[in-house]
């Protein structure tokens, strides 16, 4: 066992764990945060995407440990203290970016990051950029309408 | 005047802020108080007699509270099959055993062999690999047709052979067709395989069995479309748990598309395990283990003849099609390939003889069930491919051949020589929609403008039906059906006049907590805000059926309907006596009901408090409260219907295929809201276009599944598709269910394989290659050695 400390979601966390365990798990068994989900084994869906140190990162890829001394931020982290949705929820729900949810958490994280690098993409760029997300309720169609939404309110 | 968040409207979902905030409440994220973990050990083989298994080393690793194999459900039952087809000669199907956990042989890649339950997952994961099992390999079937060879291995040795039945229909019709089909004037054949595909919800399958052994009370939580339907078919034919003592909960569940409709052993499994462990037991597929073990689609191989006559008239339509099964029946398997495929072979045409065939088969294959659309997207490739290659021969427009057998507006209600009746429908309005919102008119100078660039552009038409909420009961039980296909709802009236449904209906990406609100605040004139639905649960809700062949709506937003004309008709008595009139003199409008002609009146709120609160109430001739439930079995199916344009460009060079344009026009009836609609409509498209172009569960002859996880099968991602136009302002009503819904979930997937094809084909033909056909999916190495293979050209 290892012990590690990080910041998620603004809190200071410290815990054990395991070597063999992903960032993924620490977050949805450990401490409790199951809005990252888990789609595949292959690091291929995105479903599991949240942010380390400010990049999208997918949390089945990187060992908890790795995360050691990290600002981790999840889906849980992006509404306001309030609860009000951010800009890029709030895309998603008027533009109907979402059906089973499943994908969605991981895709708001790759929205977000995406929109840190690029503030005004195309068509074009959105879709490329989220080839790394697989949903299977959408067609991506209003998941690409949702990010330029998205994208023209943040101005 | 419309509400503003009634029926009609394109209100936003009230499910999304949960989802958006990672809030949802997925089995996954489900944690029982002390449960254990388990993990299956499965076959590695298509096809073997377990010789021995030894669990000892395993029992003894660390963290291992119990192994559980083969032996320990030898006195339950196995996983039930939910249909029985009778064959062309008036037998039943044959229906081999299927158990929880494999007893003494294994039947394909995937089949449980064992069950290690720890205290953790890791744990429960390393002690499997201690478990010594030997397993003597046989000899596999994966193809269909040599699976129904003399002498072929048989996948269950008490079976006569790997036919699980030959069915006709109808079949006394087989002579008139085959006569029609010899004297016609025209007859264009084609020969296909519609791809098997694995549906890939984004959630993985997972289970959690608990048990209290003080009330001696089972609740299993799973991803299903369906609780009621896995406690009855778990409860009574698995594990002997009466209804009273098992609880199921589909908390929210991510995506389903069929695959989580059925019975799997994962769920009888924990179930059993928590009673003999006394502890929860916890279970979470991995995405390469759902691969192997979620119930596959598709998977037919089929020949179509289509006999025309000299005017491009259909006179008649024989379809052979082989139904792959997999290794076990999966529980609605049977009914796929034959009530959901054969009764759609009309399609859109008054073709007066059709005579389908199918052969259903088992193989060393993961069993193959529903999946989005489930048989009606394989009768309607074959019909659409055929069409356009008759179009072809006879020099037709596609389009104008389709027209020309079109059933005419005035020819509802039809009745198609496949046993259903479509009630309402306009072909040719959703074909004139879809030519404009597809600009068909300037696809000449979009084709020179591709073909300036190199690139062949091809259009692809297709024009669908579909038959949606199937029933009714009374005519699906002397189908074979072992369930009844009818929807509940209760509605709850609060006191101060907010409003509960519970609804046996069960939403997984669909929005049924947005959509029915808008039905219910319609209907009571009532803010939808007012309303809340309650589904999921079989302790909170109706014994219903679920959701799947796009029912939700038509069947249970009629049940809705249904129970909230009763609690009108009660409500509209208690207003009667406030008031102090007869109750034929009432009526109830916006939220109020009046004394006709006068402008007194009642409001809703106050009529609900007095049911709650019966002070002032005819106590004598009525009950107190204000609770209704309905349970609706359909007259019949619902038939939505559209017409669907694509247009691709291929590369000649490289065969690779781009999707420039897709547009859709479809009937769905009226729509509750059309927001939901589209979306609907988007993901189906994208599966079908998936299926068309990139997906395939491929077998090789060992039974081994070569696309088993993301790197190899290859989904539709954003960058493949194109953003999609589509419209549904074309609307014949159902007019047999009061909302004149027929539903929209399946569309899109049924309607987009054979336009992408025909797309395809077009285009290589545009560019003088003669290829008539190339089976599905159209990856960039099959167009091109159909090219180069043409050697024509
Ligand atoms: S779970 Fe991380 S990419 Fe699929
Ligand atoms: S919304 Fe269901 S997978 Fe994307």
């Amino acid at each position: 066992m290892i012990e590690i400390s990080m910041e998620v979601n603004g809190r200071e966390v410290t815990d054990q764990v395991e070597g063999r365990t992903l960032l993924v798990h620490f977050l949805r068994d450990q401490l409790g945060l199951t809005g990252t989900h888990v789609g595949c084994d292959t690091s291929q869906c995105g479903a599991c995407v949240v942010h380390v140190d400010g990049r999208a990162v997918k949390a089945c890829a990187v060992f908890a440990a790795e995360a050691d001394g990290r600002q981790v931020t999840t889906i849980e982290g992006m509404a306001g203290d309030d609860g009000s949705l951010g800009v890029i929820q709030q895309a998603f729900q008027d533009h109907h970016g979402l059906q089973c949810g499943f994908c969605t958490p991981g895709m708001v994280m790759s929205a977000a990051d995406l929109l840190r690098q690029n503030s005004n993409p195309d068509e074009d760029e959105i879709r490329e950029y989220l080839e790394g997300n697989l949903c299977r309720c959408t067609g991506y169609h209003n998941i690409v309408k949702s990010i330029r939404a998205a994208a023209a309110a943040m101005g | 005047m419309p509400k503003d968040d009634g029926i009609g409207a394109a209100t936003t979902r009230r499910e999304d802020p949960r989802f958006l905030t990672g809030k949802g409440r997925y089995t996954d994220d489900i944690n029982v108080p002390g449960q254990a973990h388990a993990f299956f050990l499965r076959s590695q083989v298509a096809h073997g007699r377990i010789a021995s298994l030894d669990t000892t080393a395993a029992a003894a690793s660390d963290g291992v509270i119990r192994i559980f194999t083969g032996d320990d459900f030898a006195g339950v039952g196995g996983l039930p099959c939910g249909w029985q087809v009778t064959d062309r000669h008036g037998q039943p199907m044959q229906e081999p055993p299927h158990p929880v956990l494999a007893q003494g042989k294994v039947r394909h890649v995937g089949d449980p062999i064992a069950a290690v339950v720890a205290e953790t997952l890791d744990q429960a994961r390393d002690a499997a690999e201690r478990i010594d099992v030997d397993i003597e390999e046989l000899p596999t079937v994966t193809n269909m047709q040599s699976a129904l060879e003399d002498g072929a291995v048989r996948v269950h040795d008490d079976l006569e052979s790997n036919l699980c039945y030959d069915w006709g229909f109808i079949e006394d019709n087989r002579e008139a067709v085959n006569a029609a089909i010899a004297g016609a004037h025209h007859v264009t054949t084609l020969e296909l395989v519609n791809n098997r595909l694995v549906p890939n919800a984004m959630e993985p399958r997972a289970a959690i069995g608990d048990y209290n052994v003080a009330t001696d009370e089972h609740t299993l939580y799973t991803t299903s479309q369906n609780p009621h339907v896995i406690r009855l078919l778990m409860g009574a034919f698995v594990l002997g748990i009466p209804e009273h003592k098992l609880r199921v909960v589909a908390p929210d569940v991510g995506g389903g598309f069929g695959s989580k409709i059925y019975h799997y052993a994962e769920e009888a499994f924990c179930t059993f395990a928590a009673k003999a462990i006394n502890r929860a037991v916890k279970w979470t597929a991995d995405r390469s283990e759902a691969f192997i073990t979620d119930a596959h689609g598709r998977d037919h191989v089929t020949r179509i003849d289509l006999a025309l006559d000299e005017n491009g008239k259909f006179l008649a339509i024989r379809t052979d099609t082989l139904a792959n099964m997999g290794a076990y029946l999966s529980t609605f398997a049977p009914s796929i390939p034959t009530y959901l495929h054969g009764t759609l072979m009309a399609g859109n045409y008054a073709t007066p003889l059709i005579y389908v065939n199918v052969k259903a088969v088992f193989t060393n294959t993961v069993p193959v069930d529903a999946y989005r659309g489930a048989g009606r997207p394989e009768a309607t490739f074959q019909l659409e491919r055929v069409i356009d290659k008759a179009a072809r021969e006879l020099s037709i427009s596609p389009i104008e051949l389709r027209r020309r057998n079109f059933i005419g507006k005035d020819q509802f209600p039809y009745a198609t020589p496949v046993a259903v009746e479509y009630d309402t429908g306009d072909y040719h309005a959703t074909m004139d929609k879809l030519e404009e919102i597809a600009d068909i008119a300037g696809f000449s100078g979009r084709r020179a403008e591709s073909a300036a660039n190199g690139k062949l552009r091809g259009l692809g038409i297709s024009h669908y039906i579909e038959a949606c909420g199937i029933a009714p009961s009374a005519l699906v039980g002397a189908l074979g059906a072992r369930a009844g296909l009818y929807e509940s709802a209760t509605v709850r009236v609060n006191a101060t006049g907010s409003v509960s449904v519970l609804t046996g209906s069960h939403s997984h990406g669909q929005g049924h907590e947005t959509t029915f609100p808008q039905v219910v605040a319609d209907l009571l004139g009532i803010d939808a805000e007012q309303v809340a639905i309650v589904h999921g649960d079989t302790a909170t809700t109706p014994m219903g059926m679920g959701t799947y062949g796009s029912r939700s709506i038509a069947v249970g937003g009629t049940a809705i309907v249904k129970a909230l004309e009763k609690v009108i008709a009660k409500a509209k008595k208690i207003a009667a006596h406030l008031m102090e009139a007869s109750e034929a003199d009432v009526t109830f409008a916006d939220g109020a009901f009046t004394i006709a002609g006068t402008d007194r009146s009642v409001a809703w709120g106050d009529v609900c408090l007095a049911a709650y609160v019966p002070h002032n109430y005819p106590i004598e001739e009525l009950e107190p409260g204000l609770e209704e439930t309905a349970f609706y079995d359909p007259a019949n199916f619902t038939f939505p219907a559209g017409a669907y344009a694509c247009e691709v460009e291929v590369d000649p060079a490289t065969g690779e295929v781009e999707i420039c344009a897709f547009a859709a026009a479809d009937d769905f009836g009226n729509i509750i809201n059309p927001m939901i609609v589209d979306g609907q409509v988007h993901g189906g498209l994208a599966q079908g276009i998936g299926q068309a172009l990139m997906e395939h569960a491929v077998y090789d002859e060992h039974g081994q599944l070569l696309s088993g996880n993301f790197m190899d099968y290859t989904m539709p991602r954003a960058d493949d598709l194109p953003s999609f136009v589509i419209d549904h302002s074309c609307q014949t009503p159902c007019t047999h269910n009061p909302l004149g819904v027929k539903g929209c979930g399946e569309a899109g997937a049924i309607g987009s394989p054979p336009a992408v094809v025909n797309a395809v084909i077009d285009a290589l033909q545009s560019g003088g290659h003669d290829v008539d056909h190339i089976d599905m999916p159209l990856t960039s190495c099959r167009v091109w050695t159909a090219i180069n293979a043409d050697t024509g050209s």
